[in-house]
């Protein structure tokens, strides 16, 4: 259990010009429950195998608990870790395999016992203890995995990497919700690297998103929904995504390039680079009269809701299409003021509100 | 319905079966056929039945209690040769570099006595351990050791030993190499994780990856050291005495210098049974876990 800290840290890998990881200050409270989410590449494994050990950053610290663990190697951190890919000890039976952790740091055999067949109980792995590893399937294998990581209670941290990847998805929920069962019952610093916004979402207490080696933004479930830093948060939570207009913003009213304007809830100062409004599908109705012209260019049913994906002043935009409501042949849109954000070169640009 | 029969297929499979029966199966059926007969020069033959077998499995006989001695002393090369050189070549694959210009330069160095013939490997050997001008012989004969290997038994056999290990070490390291570098990076950060130490990391991950071509590298090396015959014809001549006589040497004695074609028949074909069972009772044994878990999963 501790709480981790990073200091400037950033990481190149050897023979490369770019940082896979760019500086950054981070702190990650004890007991927390942190999803690590990102496109592929965007460094999240990096900043994992960091905090593990398993990588040395090539600049900065990071601190357990105020302490500088930078240059201990991962058997002395006390750090567990699943990966991606199961792995699993051949020649041990699974109950071998799960108290391996214990018994390499000394655990009493009764403990270390008792230990393993908790977790065992906790993953479903009770009827299968003294089978060998190297004859199960792979979903089985990568419980193993699981439980390796969970079997130790005193662990400062507990890292997993995709551990679902391999996993049937109908096991996926019920194994997701095991892991978030255990961090209720035992408050473990759990981090959790995907690129799949549901898992994030619903394991996190807090979603921390990276892309291009750079944390974006930090925060609960709904302010990435509802507060998204960067347009690349906005795009890469929700589906479909927030859309993202050009414009001209002037104090408390955006301009679109095809001159129809709109009234903004906060009033912005003049504002540099790319200037883009930014709403949520979600917040983005079809109506027949008021509000902005645009033109439909099909309509998606998810089954639960309708998307309609239309073109305003040239530029494409999912919206809403309110349940009941016939496709209409002059489409108006309508954007619940309160959900417009501006954003200046990816960034969201604060306004003041004023009266 | 019936299927068109053409029996002039047969006519296609020809080739091969003339190509076997010429390779194989004609030189083993003469040997079979002299196992069973005496023969007084001269190319006379007299049937003998399984006098012969039965004169070599009874160690009272003298064929017998001279198959018996080789056979021994051979087994003894065998277990000596792989109880050395399979832990060594383990721990020299474990400290081979990974990366770097280290591999080519140690995977060049370590194949290169797996290159040179076998006679000259045992010239080599026979220079080397000279007492008078041999570097190993006359050092230690200089440092007071009294060592000959023509003449003292126990000198003889450190010779053949040490020259077989020299010579097939390396072959257990490429193979045992090869095995370690197939093991995913993945297992060794697991095993970082889990806090295992070197032992620990070898015991649960490396030895058991190895399994398979430590198998080979098994076989091969018994195989070879169990036939061994150039190389301490070559240096020893089987002696002294009959210290060295292994098998392959006291058959070319008794089929080539004593001309006894039924005995040196009968005493090859036992030979190559002894061959072929250890082999495939040690290659039952360990693969039964492999087969074990594709039963269970079929």
């Amino acid at each position: 259990m501790a709480r981790i800290a990073f200091e400037a840290l950033a990481h190149a890998y050897p023979g490369s010009a770019t940082h896979a990881l760019k500086p950054m200050d981070m702190v990650w409270e004890h007991a927390g429950a942190y999803a690590l989410l990102g496109p592929s590449g965007c460094g999240k494994t990096t900043l994992l195998n960091i905090v593990s050990g398993l990588l040395y950053p090539s600049e900065g610290r990071v601190l357990f608990d105020g302490k500088d663990v930078t240059g201990l190697p991962t058997e002395r951190r006390n750090v567990a870790q699943v990966f991606q890919f199961p792995v699993v000890y051949d020649t041990m039976t699974v109950r071998e395999n799960l108290a391996f952790p214990l018994r390499n740091r000394g655990v009493p055999a009764a403990a270390a016992r008792a230990r393993v067949e908790h977790v065992a109980a906790l993953l479903g792995l009770t009827s299968r203890l003294d089978r060998r590893a190297r004859n199960l399937g792979a979903d089985e294998k990568q419980k193993i995995s699981l439980g390796r990581g969970l079997v130790r209670d005193d662990v400062a941290a507990i890292l997993f990497d995709e551990p679902l990847t391999v996993i049937d998805p109908h096991l996926k929920w019920e194994l997701r919700a095991r892991l978030k069962e255990l961090h209720r019952q035992v408050p473990t610093t759990m981090i959790y690297v995907t690129h799949d916004q549901t898992e994030a979402l619903t394991f996190a207490d807090r979603v921390v998103v990276m892309s291009e080696g750079e944390v974006v933004q930090v925060g609960t479930p709904e302010a990435l929904f509802e507060h998204p830093a960067h347009s690349f948060v906005g795009h890469f939570i929700g589906s479909p995504g927030m859309n993202f207009l050009s414009c001209v913003v002037e104090g408390r009213e955006a301009v679109l390039p095809g001159g129809q304007r709109l009234a903004l809830p906060r009033t912005y100062p003049p504002l540099r680079g790319k200037v883009q409004l930014g709403i949520r599908p979600e917040f983005a109705t079809v109506v027949r009269e008021g509000g902005l012209a645009a033109r439909l260019r099909r309509v998606e049913d998810l089954g639960r809701r309708r998307i309609a994906r239309l073109e305003l002043d040239g530029m494409p935009l999912a919206a809403t299409l309110p349940d009941g409501m016939p496709v209409p042949a002059e489409p108006r849109l309508a954007f619940d003021p309160a959900r417009l954000h501006v954003y200046a070169d990816g960034w969201l640009a604060e306004g003041r509100a004023e009266p | 319905m019936s299927k068109p029969r053409d029996q002039r297929a047969w006519l296609l499979v020809l080739p091969v079966v003339a190509l076997v029966a010429f390779s194989a199966l004609i030189p083993m059926m003469t040997v079979v056929n002299y196992s069973l007969q005496d023969t007084f020069g001269n190319n006379q033959f007299f049937w003998n039945g399984l006098g012969w077998f039965r004169e070599l499995l009874d160690p009272a006989t003298e064929l017998g209690g001279r198959f018996r001695g080789a056979l021994g002393r051979t087994l003894l090369f065998s277990a000596l040769c792989l109880l050395i050189e399979i832990p060594l070549g383990i721990g020299v694959a474990l400290t081979l570099p990974r990366r770097g210009w280290g591999v080519a330069a140690s995977l060049v160095l370590l194949a290169l006595p797996l290159l040179i013939p076998w006679n000259v490997v045992g010239t080599i050997w026979q220079v080397f351990g000279r007492g008078d001008i041999g570097l190993l012989g006359a050092a230690l004969n200089g440092l007071g050791f009294d060592y000959n290997y023509a003449q003292d038994p126990l000198d003889a056999w450190i010779t053949l030993v040490l020259m077989d290990v020299w010579h097939w070490t390396s072959l257990v390291v490429l193979l045992c190499y090869a095995g370690l570098r197939a093991i995913p990076d993945a297992y060794y950060q697991a095993a970082r994780v889990d806090g295992a130490g070197a032992w620990a990391v070898f015991r649960a991950i490396q030895l058991p990856k190895l399994q398979r071509v430590l198998t080979i590298a098994v076989l091969l090396r018994f195989m070879d050291s169990f036939m061994i015959y150039t190389e301490p014809f070559v240096v020893t001549g089987g002696g002294p005495g009959n210290a060295t006589t292994f098998l392959s040497i006291d058959l070319v004695k008794i089929a080539l210098g004593q001309f006894d074609l039924g005995k040196a028949a009968a005493m090859s074909i036992v030979y190559n049974l002894i061959v072929l069972t250890v082999c495939w009772v040690f290659f039952a044994t360990t693969t039964r876990g492999q087969s074990e878990a594709v039963r269970e999963k079929s």
